[in-house]
């Protein structure tokens, strides 16, 4: 091997030149942890970034009240053997509150309602910095994001008046109530991600990998089957052999069929993949700048 | 599959003018390689059909926000991605409108090479100066001039090598060291990933095997020794009672266990112990890696200082000579204090003059016009709180670069290379 950085190692190093970034220029920053895989990456590189001290700020996690309870579990986990600090923000308090209102009808999904329970977490606490897993690859309002994306002082992200970001420096410099979402994954892909987790034996929840569950078609997606949610006259549970690919909020977490019993596996049928990782979020279906007005609203 | 693991990263920017199909080009690079999936080729069918276009507009691939799809441009500097089995990329494609240099000069400062388009039927016109400046002013490694729309000039040969002739001498002008032609066609992929038969005269690689094979990085190592000092890792527990390390990336060069360092600005001498990666330790590291460096002194290391080798020291000085490309709509106001960010260190910074700005259209330096607006590149003198630990952008891209804030806004309004002051400076065009 010469004495260059695989794509794999040079990617690592600029996210934890990113985290550690953050820990310098921020007073209170926080780690947005969602249990999916792009947030189990960043709590590894997180842990990477300062061992062997402990991670300098909380873990965040944004709760739908529709998690997969495998999520759960691996997150508690988490927490308990990194000893980091774990704060819920709960969607049903918010709806409670009246702060966010239920969507009703076949597609109603908690995902976008999380947007305010997100921002109001953040001002709660008085973050300044949230750190997400957000890759640009993922979707093409995204490919625009800075590491550091600036937020006004109602948490919204303007697109067209974005800073500069050159060479490595980063300008996290903000007026009082505005915060930064730090985005260290910026560079990298579905298929780098995957990579990582196998180059770095990192232990990933059990959903990931190929399992039997309840599912049901829609619009071409198939999604898991809990008793609150509503189906269509047409619509029929079956039973099927699956995995995610992408782990969210339940109501918009397309499934995918398949065998794949390892990490060896995964990257073979992603790098084989016809469909993008958000194809079966139905999230970014609802318009083709779905994505674009949920992040100038405030969402991750 | 362990193939996967070990690529190599290549990061270019793409720069051409509102039609010379650069974003054909992108489209065309991520569709061929395989890099675009099903679902991002419905939507853009759809959105193509709803725009009135007859042929699928690859396009729309890139531009992603509501306004560009809107307008036809491109407003903002967009990443992508694509791999092959050589080599992961990553593009910056930047928006070619004379009011956006701004971004050019954004995606070029973290590229390896640039690809400058022009139109077949055009030539080299003013904006591909311009380009080519940004590519010569940040110093990019590489520069492809790739003459695209070859279809509309029935793949002349003659068309190719005048374009080639008239470039040539650009790029002597602006000491661009290493420049490749290609004619292409990206709305037809000749060259682009394939080998074209239509132009059996020309004897070099299509684009994509190009890219492949690209150098990178190999300078990086070779370059003297910096660490700025970014984080000092300070374990609050019993077993790491004593543990005290400076976490950092690597700037350039590499540096092993054992070696003789200088702290700066404190001159404090000391040599490394142990160089920590996580919970490994390693012998050696080199650029651009991430790791923390203990000492063997217990020495005063905080943010913003800067670990080097003893017989490589960088210049330190508080008075700077920069070029400057202006990046706010407020102008550059002499006199005026802003915030200076350099490699890991925080200043503050005084503009003491303005001594020339660069017409990038003409190539050509202007003398006595003090105003730098939005999008103007200028050679200015500055002043800083501190002396700044530093090399000539031209011997080194992350210490020989700043960027100026504003002090009031906060918005970073100026990105600086660092250049010889005037009387000693070569870099004139």
């Amino acid at each position: 091997m010469s004495d260059r950085l695989t794509h794999l190692k040079e990617l690592e190093s600029e996210s934890i030149y990113v985290i550690r970034e953050v820990a310098a220029q921020f007073e209170k920053p926080a780690l947005l942890f969602s249990g999916g895989k792009d947030s189990i990456v960043m709590a590894h590189l997180a842990y990477k970034a300062f061992y062997p001290a402990t991670i300098p700020f909380p873990f965040v996690h944004i709760d739908t009240g529709h998690n997969f309870e495998e999520t759960i579990t691996y997150r508690d986990d988490l927490v308990k053997k990194t000893g980091v600090k774990l704060i819920v923000g709960s969607v049903q308090e918010s709806i409670d509150a009246g702060r966010a209102v239920e969507e009703t009808g076949y597609n109603a999904s908690r995902n976008k309602l999380q947007t305010v329970t997100l921002l109001d977490t953040l001002e709660k606490y008085k973050f300044d910095a949230a750190l997400g897993g957000a890759r640009r690859d993922e979707e093409k309002a995204r490919a625009k994001e800075r590491f550091f994306s600036h937020r006004d002082e109602f948490g919204q992200w303007d697109p067209k008046n974005q800073r500069p970001e050159l060479w490595n420096i980063f300008n996290g410099k903000k007026q009082l109530g505005e915060h930064f979402r730090i985005f260290p994954l910026s560079n990298w892909t579905e298929l780098d991600v995957w990579q990582y987790i196998l180059q770095e034996n990192i232990e990933l929840p059990s959903l990931y990998y190929t399992h039997e569950r309840e599912v049901f078609e829609r619009d071409g997606v198939w999604l898991a089957y809990y008793p609150f949610m509503q189906l269509k006259p047409t619509e029929e549970i079956v039973r099927k052999r699956i995995r995610c690919r992408t782990i969210g909020d339940i109501t918009c977490t397309g499934v995918t069929i398949s065998e794949a019993h390892s990490l060896e596996d995964i990257i073979d049928e992603i790098a084989s993949s016809r469909v993008t990782e958000r194809g079966g979020r139905s999230d970014d279906k609802r318009s083709e700048a779905a994505m674009e007005d949920r992040k100038k609203a405030g969402y991750f | 599959m362990s193939g996967y693991l070990d690529m190599e990263l290549l990061r270019f920017t793409t720069a051409g003018s509102v039609d010379d199909g650069k974003s054909t080009l992108i489209g065309r690079l991520l569709y061929d390689s395989k890099s675009i999936f099903e679902d991002q080729m419905e939507a853009v069918k759809a959105a193509s059909e709803r725009l009135g276009n007859e042929e699928v507009n690859l396009a729309l691939l890139t531009d992603g926000l509501r306004a560009e799809r809107e307008q036809g441009i491109t407003i903002d500097v967009a990443y992508r991605y694509f791999a092959t089995p050589k080599r992961k990329f990553i593009i910056s494609d930047t928006p070619g409108h004379i009011e956006y240099t701004r971004n050019m000069v954004t995606g070029a400062s973290t590229a390896d090479a640039a690809i400058i388009l022009v139109d077949a039927r055009n030539g080299i016109i003013e904006q591909t100066k311009r380009h080519s400046y940004v590519a010569s002013l940040l110093r990019l490694d590489y520069v492809v001039l790739a003459v695209n729309k070859m279809d509309l000039v029935d793949f002349s040969e003659e068309v190719f090598n005048k374009i080639k002739t008239e470039y040539t001498a650009i790029a002597e002008k602006l000491n661009l060291k290493n420049v490749i032609y290609i004619p292409i066609s990206a709305r037809d992929g000749d060259n682009v990933v394939n080998a074209s038969d239509k132009t059996p005269w020309y004897e070099g690689q299509p684009l994509l095997s190009l890219l492949e094979s690209l150098p990178v990085k190999e300078s990086l190592e070779k370059l003297k020794a910096r660490f700025p000092v970014q984080y000092v890792i300070r374990p609050q527990s019993d077993e790491f009672h004593d543990y005290r390390a400076y976490a950092g990336r690597l700037a350039s060069g590499r540096v092993k266990v054992g070696d003789k360092v200088t702290i700066l600005p404190s001159y404090t001498e000391s040599t490394i112990k142990a160089i920590d990666e996580a919970d490994k330790s390693l012998e050696e590291a080199y650029a651009p890696q991430s790791v923390a460096i203990r000492l063997n002194d217990n020495v005063d290391v905080s943010r913003g200082d800067m670990i080097v080798k003893s017989d490589e020291l960088p210049r330190v000085d508080a008075h700077i000579s920069l070029l400057v490309c202006w990046l706010n709509h407020r102008p550059l106001s002499i006199g005026a204090k802003y915030i200076i960010r350099h490699t890991t260190d925080e200043v503050f910074g005084f503009i003491k003059d303005v001594y020339y700005k660069v017409n990038i259209n003409e190539l050509e330096n202007v003398i006595g016009d003090k105003v730098v607006k939005m999008n103007d590149i200028a050679h200015i003198k500055i002043k800083t709180s501190k002396p700044l630990k530093h090399d000539l952008y031209a011997e080194n891209r992350i210490t020989g670069s700043l960027v100026i804030i504003d002090e009031a806004t906060f918005e970073t309004v100026g990105a600086g290379m660092i250049v010889d002051s005037l009387e000693e400076q070569t870099y004139v065009i």
